[in-house]
């Protein structure tokens, strides 16, 4: 399990537009790079994120090589109710790994 | 001191005459401005055959960057984010990495305001394209240039 940085206000008005940070610890391995010796070094990324709020799919995310190490996404929602922010990162060689975190909407 | 045999002022007359000439071409001087093929191919991927115009959409990058390894962007949409009217995706491309996808973050009505931040890398001095699909399936776009000092991507492990 890799580790996870999650920024959630952990309370907003209803209506508020919140930003949602992340970050999760991966090398991101292009798969363009060669070793001293000129062996090729084989492609390690995660492909995709995903952010479901209580169930429901509000954002998604398609990675590529070109994203940086340990990457960072950040992206915005309407606080509509209380509840929960699940995340999933899912990668090259079954790399996953999920964070959760919750938000009191009054 | 006794190197005398080229001074600058011959040497100046010397380069000159060659210019003019034409005989020797010492710095061919060609702004790169044609999109290359990968990074048309990668957009028409995504876009079909529809149009792109120019607008609505911003990219926030640095213009010229120190390390390509980690480079801060922002994408933003002037969009009311309705139901009615709203930013279904956005697609950032490149135009030297050593393949020309970014990233495509898929957004929802439900999102509020159509930003995303990320980090990329960048292989090279090159431009970087982001579009924006708009809920009524048009796109737009915006390309920014920036100047990679120490590049990404195809360095050796250590």
């Amino acid at each position: 399990m890799a580790s996870t940085l999650i920024n959630v206000p952990p309370k907003a008005k209803r209506g508020d537009i919140i930003e949602i940070k992340t970050l999760t610890s991966h090398i991101m391995e292009t798969g363009f790079r060669h070793t001293a010796a000129g062996e090729l070094v084989p492609r390690n990324i995660i492909t995709s994120f995903a952010c479901r709020y209580n169930g429901t799919e509000i954002f998604r995310a398609d990675l590529f090589p070109a994203t940086a190490a340990n990457p960072f996404v950040s992206f915005f929602t309407i606080a509509k109710e209380s509840g929960k922010f699940e995340f999933e990162w899912i990668g090259d060689n079954g790399f996953s790994t999920t964070a959760s975190a919750s938000i009191v909407v009054e | 001191m006794k190197h005398t045999s080229t001074t600058r002022r011959s040497f100046l007359r010397l380069a000159s005459s060659a210019a003019v000439a034409g005989s020797v071409p010492i710095v061919t001087l060609r702004r790169l401005e044609a999109t290359p093929a990968m990074l048309s191919a990668a957009i028409r991927n995504v876009v079909g055959e529809a149009p792109i115009r120019t607008g609505k959409v911003k990219l926030d990058i640095p213009p010229l960057v120190e390390n390509g390894n980690t480079v801060p962007m922002t994408v933003s949409v002037t969009s009311p984010m309705t139901p009615e009217d709203y930013v279904k995706s956005i697609h950032v491309f490149n135009e030297k990495n050593p393949q020309p996808n970014m990233g495509n973050f898929y957004l929802t009505p439900s999102a509020g305001r159509a930003q995303i931040s990320t980090r990329i890398r960048l292989a090279d001095t090159q431009k970087v394209v982001a579009i924006a699909r708009m809920s009524d399936d048009t796109f737009w776009s915006v390309s920014v240039d920036v100047v990679v000092t120490l590049a990404a991507c195809t360095e050796e492990v250590n």
